[in-house]
């Protein structure tokens, strides 16, 4: 119980990490990364979601979770061109 | 039928866009054909509907709380009947408008993805299915902001892709909260089995957060008018139409199904209140904007006020009846006539060059069909009759005066007048006088664009004329209040 | 006073930062975990999804739906990425050394066999069409910094959708058989999800080799 607690917490911490960097942080690349620790925050959660006394862990949490990644990494690398793409006007 | 009927809403648009990326060069006929079966599935659906009420889909056969479900009601109807209908014209216009430029070729798949998010978004019933559809929604209308490839429109779809990012994110982190208390994702169930815990509390309030960013309530609004106002014209139809619908629906079914009737009085009434602020910011912008894609943007902020006016009137006893009729049928309304003012803005626009309001009188008077397009909405967005914004907004306006809301009445007539502050300065460009100044060349418009912005501008007025047969669609299977 | 603004942001922003987490987290910690009624309502139904590993049985049966968006959500982002034309310098073929080519010699084949057997044991153990496809992309990449490979447009189209396709078409052609969408006769379940896993690595290891590249494949000369 007490070690499903520590991850929860974890999570939570990097949820609000990202979310001040995104705020405070003026560069692309800075503010990306923060989107990606706010998303893997919210992963730690769902995963934690998962934890079940004494029994299976639910895996309906990982299926989420790794559909959730698939779109984290998809929308960094439009991010990133994005960024890219905005450098290259300039 | 009914399995037939919403498959095709998802499966036709999402084939298309398949194929209209495999085949980049023959283009645009796929993508009206999808469009059409969309309008065809949602006009089954309606028939269906109307003959043996409220459907329930179990994609899979599982079934709740295993499998994803769809839930087919009026709502849900009404809304597939709007983006087939806003997708159809704006399909049109697209054809001409990306027809020779190279950006077309990606707008093809792009607007077919978005028009399946859309789909699948109405459709579901699901919490995480939603988050799955806010992403290709979201993901893909930055994407379709992009293709000006201006400077403006690449910093504006910046901002628009990590404020709908984080606002993804904190939806994600509520339903996460609900998953980690219920163990189920399935919204029907869910209603069943919430309590006003603390866990509840939190998590709706981190779902309501990123929904009202990504539907733009304002003060949450701050991305909006640079990405509708810089993105191409058809593009900024579909996101002022139709984008900030999807996630306001999400938000308009929570508010049945999960929100504990314990709500404490004031979190609705400061939801209308920000809607009272997003009345008066954006048509206090409008009217100071110097271009004219950005105030239709900026009308887009305060006609998305209206929306959150359903909250403090939702709670109106026997009128909160009237409230979700008033608000569903301003969505439907506002998408028809702000879809038609973005493409007769659009028409401007590429006659003249520029969007600068100062010199566009000889543009308008060049473009007639284009003006009274913009005029039959402008009358629908200022809710005058017969129209489908009166309607919408004389349910509204009932419920509000029924419930002794006068306050709210205050800001909706304010409203109105304001939005017509705007739309008359608009209009007046066909009456002045452009002077002995030459004429300016004028770049060629299609008549294919100029009637598909009257005709989305018709039906907006058409929606007043022959509100019942909508009306009794919208009323099956819809939430009873009070 | 926009100084004193821009000094006092970051102990607003982390201020707000501790209250919110702090919300959430006394939320979390109070939640009576739920009773687990998911987790027996999937591994009651594990026998008939086709596969024996839970995950697998989430991601492609009971909740298949949510991964054929996924799907689509990576071929959009890989559109979106073109449609930005970056135009970034090709990328040259790293010079020929003895070193790289061995190296080439020896992973190429052992990633295709890597990735082959991922797929395949993603019916039962953690593995699947993602992991899969990741390890075929970076073979893909390593051929293509070996300049060995530089495939035709219509290639990498093709490649890039099948995943899509198949899995679309998979979901339509169901109710023909079951009356379900998406909805697998319980005796091919797994069949048909190798199918849809078979596809989904081939367009996933060019959805990702192709976002590396960022660039998009000039169709036949007009």
């Amino acid at each position: 119980m007490m070690v499903a607690d520590l991850y929860a917490l974890v999570g939570v911490v990097l949820f609000v990490m990202g979310l001040s960097a995104l705020i405070l942080r003026s560069r692309d690349l800075q503010r990306i990364l923060g989107l990606n620790i706010m998303g893997t925050g919210v992963f730690m959660l769902l995963v934690t979601s998962a934890h079940g006394d004494g029994q299976a862990a639910d895996p309906v949490p990982h299926a989420m979770v790794l559909t959730g990644i698939v779109v984290a990494v998809s929308a960094t690398a439009f991010a990133l061109a994005l960024s890219l793409a905005r450098e290259r006007h300039k | 039928m009914t399995l037939w009927w919403s498959t095709l809403c998802v499966a036709a648009p999402l084939l298309a866009s398949v194929l209209l990326f495999l085949r980049p060069k023959r283009t645009a006929g796929i993508a009206l054909v999808a469009v059409t079966l969309v309008l065809i599935g949602a006009l089954g659906l309606a028939v269906v509907l109307h003959d043996s009420g409220p459907q329930f889909i179990a994609i899979g056969g599982w079934g709740a709380p295993l499998g994803i479900g769809w839930r087919i009601d009026g709502l849900t109807v009404t809304m597939l009947l709007m983006a087939g209908i806003v997708g159809w014209p704006v399909t049109i216009y697209a054809l001409d408008y990306f027809g020779g430029a190279a950006g077309g070729r990606h707008f093809w798949p792009l607007w077919m993805l978005l028009l399946t998010a859309l789909c699948a978004l109405f459709l579901s019933n699901d919490l995480f299915n939603w988050y799955v559809t806010l992403e290709l929604l979201g993901l893909s209308a930055v994407a379709l902001v992009t293709l000006s490839g201006k400077q403006a429109a690449l910093d504006a779809a910046q901002r628009y892709l990590y404020t709908g990012l984080v606002g993804s994110l904190f939806y994600l982190l509520g339903v996460a909260l609900i998953y980690n208390a219920y163990g189920v994702l399935d919204l029907a169930v869910l209603r069943e089995v919430t309590e006003p815990t603390l866990a509840v509390w939190v998590a709706l309030g981190l779902m309501a957060v990123g929904l009202l960013v990504k539907s733009a309530l304002f003060p949450l609004h701050f991305w909006l008018p640079a990405a509708h106002g810089s993105a191409p014209a058809p593009v900024s139809a579909i996101l002022s139409a139709l984008v900030v619908k999807g996630a306001f629906y999400i938000l308009l079914r929570l508010w049945f199904d999960l929100v504990p009737a314990a709500l404490p009085g004031a979190v609705s009434v400061i939801l209308g209140a920000l809607g009272a602020g997003a009345i008066i910011w954006g048509s206090l912008q409008a009217i100071r904007a110097t271009r004219l894609k950005m105030l239709v943007a900026y009308s887009t902020v305060a006609q998305l006020g209206y929306l959150a006016l359903f909250f403090p009137l939702s709670g109106a006893g026997e009128w909160g009846n009237a409230a979700l009729t008033g608000v569903v049928y301003f969505m439907v309304a506002h998408a028809c006539a702000k879809g038609a003012m973005f493409l007769a803005a659009g028409n401007l626009q590429r006659a003249a060059g520029h969007d600068n309001l100062v010199s566009l009188a000889p543009t308008a008077q060049a473009l007639p069909v284009s003006m009274f397009a913009f005029a039959i909405a402008g009358v629908s967005i200022m809710g005058l009759p017969p129209s489908g914004g009166f309607i919408a907004k004389w349910s509204l306006l009932s419920a509000a005066i029924g419930s002794g809301g006068w306050i709210w009445v205050v800001v909706m007539i304010a409203g109105g007048l304001l939005s017509a502050g705007y739309i008359f300065r608009v209009l007046s460009l066909s009456f002045s006088e452009s002077g002995a100044e030459p004429k300016p060349e004028l770049a060629p418009v299609a008549k294919s664009s100029e009637w598909a912005s009257l005709l989305l501008a018709s039906i907006a007025l058409l929606l007043g004329l022959n509100a019942l047969p909508v009306l009794d669609l919208l009323s099956i299977g819809l939430p009873r209040i009070g | 006073m926009p100084k004193l603004i821009k000094r006092c942001l970051p102990v607003l922003v982390g201020a707000g930062a501790v209250a919110l987490g702090a919300l959430i987290a006394a939320a979390w910690v109070r939640t009576q975990e739920n009773g687990g009624a998911m987790t027996r309502a999937v591994l009651e139904a594990l026998p008939d999804s086709g596969v024996s590993n839970p995950v697998t049985a989430v991601l492609l049966n009971f909740r298949g739906f949510d991964t054929l968006l996924e799907v689509a959500v990576l071929m959009l982002t890989l559109i979106a990425v073109w449609a930005l034309d970056l135009r970034l310098p090709r990328t040259e073929a790293l010079p020929p050394s003895p070193v790289f080519s061995s190296l080439l010699r020896f992973s190429g084949p052992l990633l295709v066999v890597i990735a082959g057997y991922l797929l395949w044991v993603g019916a039962s153990e953690p593995g699947g069409a993602f992991q899969a496809g990741a390890v075929l992309a970076g073979g893909c990449l390593l051929l293509r910094l070996a300049g060995r490979w530089n495939p035709g447009a219509r290639f990498v189209r093709w490649a890039v959708s099948v995943g899509l396709l198949v899995f679309l078409l998979t979901a339509i052609a169901m109710p023909g058989l079951t009356g379900g969408l998406l909805q697998y006769p319980p005796a091919s379940a797994g069949m048909w999800i190798l199918l849809i896993e078979t596809a989904a690595t081939v367009s996933i290891a060019a959805i990702l080799a192709a976002l590396f590249v960022a660039r998009e494949p000039e169709g036949p000369r007009r």
